[in-house]
């Protein structure tokens, strides 16, 4: 036995004398990040996660970005201007490279629009499918035609939709292209192991090298939040994406990290089965004045004071304040559990009222939901709880198995990427089947108006309609991202799309 | 012997068959619909879902779905993953080296640790040795693995920064390295395995040491340590093997929290990973695998009785 635990303990002491390397400074201008998830295939036209943008950020230039107001900024593009509301004319910037060697020029931006729009399995052809033709006027000038005015197309540019591929690589590669992306990004690929890491590293000849100076950045998926915390208390990452409001103040505490909180584009909601099937046929789901009953007896606020540390942002409109089009006027009412239990009354509704809430199964939303159902309570609902796991709750909500479910959205940076498909009818994510012709007419006209104003205005009419007359879906709260960085990083800009851009990221 | 031998590997082609069956079955009963996971953010579209349940034969009746994906992988296709497009087997060779260096670690600490305890606690008894392996054994078998895991992390790499926190690196990249990434959570699923081995070996060391042989052998004259090691030992080493090699086949066939804690990324994590995503093809491709790992330790057990019991031999 002795010899046993001699051995052990000689065996432990060796180890950690041979690693004492592994908290090593990291190599010169090697940014490490860890991602809460492991990203989905790397081609901008088959890919479908949040977390694989984090990844194009470095790999992928697109047309266009967005800047922290969202404004949308050239990038491979140096200008554009609509010829007529629906031809769309688009200058190139000169000079630009891909990872290959081979000129990013119009014929290539042709091709790659034209591989989003028709590849077999794209993603992209549901954001960009109002484009008919993209001609080539000239080697740095594409000119787009829209079957139909659309406000938000352009905005589908500033993501992957507007992602240019080397059409010579994405020809050679055919439907493996993702496994080895030649795009015209500061970074080019260097290899990737499924759930393990992602490497890339500096291309020398990026048109905008002068704001690159990190050499080479490794994403390691790294999905428990306490590990992506030991690994950045640890030094063994110096970037950690989406970490979770509770962490705030450790971090504060600790001098060598940095902590930045942002806005996300999108939103949490409680969506209520007003029209699918025989579970819409309940007090909840027939008349609005119960919803909003139940509306009235929550207090957002305590909700994301309670499970969130008051870090998110109450709501009741899908755009966020940081959005143009959010609506300043509309805010949470104040709870008020008399007037609750009133409207319940004039409803004819017998209390307790009892509805099913189906939550995912997190723990944090598990919370929100029993914080949810200790307040509502009082006001005459009897919610019960059902914590499903994701990819079940997806199908049960699209075959209207469900009363009331805690669902989120990612967000876009136009409004219509918020607020159609989840409440036009038919809409693809409109699973309650909530239809208002008036609403419908608002929301078509919208995504047609290309003038600002005009289009602000039939937002701020559409939002009276859903958030303060039928309350079909009922907004409670945007998320923020959580960023945390090493001190020594500076350079890091925070856009509400959560992505990491690598442009001015140095360590000191 | 070699008819034995022969018949047995014969037998793992029928048993791996009524498997694939099973595990194919029991997938459609899996609430979920992969089409729905697989569109993402884009699943309002109903033209996106058609598009994928078209392309993934998903549209097809399910006997049409099996026939197919057992006729790949008797040609040695085991289809790509749905979510990442890499070929379930190329995944699988890419995963089970990092799943084997894991579960050798951890037998070899399981083992080193839990055997000798085991023996030490059955000569001991009831004495403080005994006392002291038996909580230790009861500490292995009884703490959680994530949570241990995470209090490791805490300890050994937030606090004292001996090891890195997680990650993995391969051995034929850095040796040490490797070590380093591996040894943690080697260790968290070794003092269970110690727990359990040192439990067993202690019970058969104790019914070994009142058999009557035993008394003869110490009757005898011979010495405490040749009735132990060489009488004792021996005979109730059986049970231990059959364990060992149970143990074994668990460690290889992932271990799944552990592996989600260290971010270890392993068979446990790719199918963890896979059913979430209903990645079905990598499901089906990785519990195939086990499955292939468990019917051959099995065949490895019973090959290791007939080394330690000779009478065996003959049957």
């Amino acid at each position: 036995m002795r010899t046993i635990i001699a051995a052990a303990l000689a065996l432990g002491a060796a180890t950690a004398l041979l690693t004492g390397t592994a908290q090593a400074q990291p190599q010169q201008q090697h940014l490490r990040i860890a991602l809460r998830e492991d990203p989905d295939i790397l081609d901008p036209t088959l890919s479908r996660t949040y977390v694989g943008r984090i990844v194009y950020a470095a790999l992928c230039d697109k047309l266009f970005d967005i800047d922290e107001q969202l404004r949308i900024v050239p990038q491979l593009a140096t200008a554009h201007r609509w010829e007529d509301p629906r031809t769309l004319v688009i200058t190139l910037r000169e000079g630009v490279r891909f990872h290959d060697g081979e000129p990013l020029d119009a014929e290539a931006v042709r091709y790659s629009l034209m591989r989003h729009l028709t590849m077999q399995g794209s993603f992209r052809r549901s954001e960009i499918n109002t484009m008919e033709s993209v001609e080539v006027v000239d080697p740095r000038t594409v000119r787009i035609r829209l079957k139909e005015p659309s406000a938000a197309f352009l905005s589908q540019l500033t993501d992957r939709a507007g992602m240019i591929v080397s059409p010579k690589a994405a020809e050679a590669m055919g439907r493996n292209f993702g496994t080895r992306p030649v795009c015209a990004g500061p970074f080019r690929f260097v290899e990737r192991v499924a759930q393990e890491r992602i490497v890339v590293e500096r291309f020398p000849e990026y048109w905008d090298a002068g704001r690159i100076h990190l050499n080479r950045i490794t994403y390691l998926p790294i999905p428990d939040n306490t590990v992506r915390m030991a690994n950045l208390q640890s030094g063994a990452v110096e970037f950690g994406e989406r970490m979770e409001p509770d962490d705030i103040q450790a971090i504060r505490r600790d001098r060598r990290l940095r902590v930045v909180a942002v806005d996300e584009l999108g939103w949490q909601s409680l969506q209520i089965n007003v029209g699918n099937g025989p579970r819409a046929n309940t007090p909840l789901g027939r008349d609005p004045r119960v919803r909003h009953a139940l509306e009235l007896s929550l207090d957002r606020q305590a909700i994301v004071q309670v499970v969130y540390e008051g870090a998110y942002t109450p709501t009741v409109q899908p755009l966020p304040p940081a959005n143009p089009y959010h609506v300043a006027s509309l805010r949470p009412e104040p709870r008020n559990v008399e007037r609750a239990r009133a409207l319940l009354r004039e409803a004819g509704v017998t209390t307790p009222l009892q509805v099913e809430l189906a939550v995912p199964n997190n723990p944090d939303l598990r919370q929100v939901g029993e914080v949810i159902q200790a307040m509502a309570r009082e006001a005459g609902f009897d919610i019960r709880l059902r914590a499903v796991e994701f990819a079940s709750g997806l199908q049960a909500a699209q075959r209207g198995e469900f009363e009331l479910w805690l669902v989120g959205w990612s967000g876009r940076v136009d409004p219509d990427g918020n607020i159609y498909s989840f409440f036009v009818t038919g809409g693809g994510q409109n699973d309650g089947r909530y239809s208002n012709p008036e609403a419908d007419r608002l929301m078509n006209a919208a995504r047609a108006e290309l003038d600002q104003e005009k289009r602000k205005a039939l937002y701020e009419q559409l939002l009276q309609i859903l958030v303060r007359q039928d309350r079909p879906r009922l907004f409670l709260w945007h998320r923020k991202n959580i960023m945390v960085h090493s001190a020594r990083l500076t350079g890091y800009r925070p856009v509400p799309d959560g992505l990491i851009r690598v442009q001015g990221l140095r360590f000191e | 012997m070699w008819a034995w031998l022969l018949k047995r590997l014969g037998q793992i082609l029928p048993t791996l068959l009524v498997l694939s069956f099973l595990i194919f079955g029991l997938q459609q009963l899996m609430p979920g619909d992969p089409a729905l996971i697989l569109a993402g953010e884009e699943r309002g579209d109903p033209q996106v879902l058609a598009q994928i349940r078209a392309e993934l034969w998903l549209d097809r009746p399910l006997w049409e779905q099996y026939l197919h994906w057992l006729g790949n992988v008797l040609t040695g296709d085991f289809g790509f993953s749905w979510r990442i497009r890499m070929p379930v087997a190329e995944l699988i060779l890419q995963k089970l080296p990092v799943t084997a260096q894991l579960a050798i670690m951890a037998f070899l600490i399981g083992t080193l640790i839990g055997v000798p305890m085991g023996i030490l606690s059955a000569v001991r008894r009831d004495r403080l040795a005994d006392w002291l392996a038996n909580a230790v054994a009861l500490f292995g078998i009884s703490t959680p693995n994530f949570w241990f895991g995470i209090m490791l992390i805490l300890l050994v790499s937030v606090q004292l920064g001996w090891l890195p926190p997680s990650g993995y690196v391969p051995l034929t990249e850095d040796f040490w390295q490797s070590i380093a990434t591996t040894i943690m959570p080697a260790f968290v699923l070794g003092t269970n395995v110690a727990g359990v081995l040192m439990r067993h070996t202690r019970a058969a060391m104790l019914t070994a040491l009142s058999q009557d042989y035993i008394r003869t052998a110490r009757a005898k004259g011979l010495t405490e340590r040749v009735v132990v090691w060489k009488h004792a030992l021996r005979n109730a080493l059986i049970p231990v093997v059959t364990l060992g090699t149970i143990e074994l086949g668990r460690l290889l066939a992932g271990a799944v929290l552990t592996e989600q804690i260290f971010t270890i990324p392993g068979f446990g994590k790719l199918v963890v990973d896979a059913v979430f995503n209903r990645d079905y093809p990598v499901v089906q491709g990785v519990v195939l695998t086990t499955a292939l790992i468990f019917v051959l330790l099995s065949l490895v057990a019973d090959l290791l009785y007939m080394a330690i019991n000779p009478r065996l031999r003959q049957a």
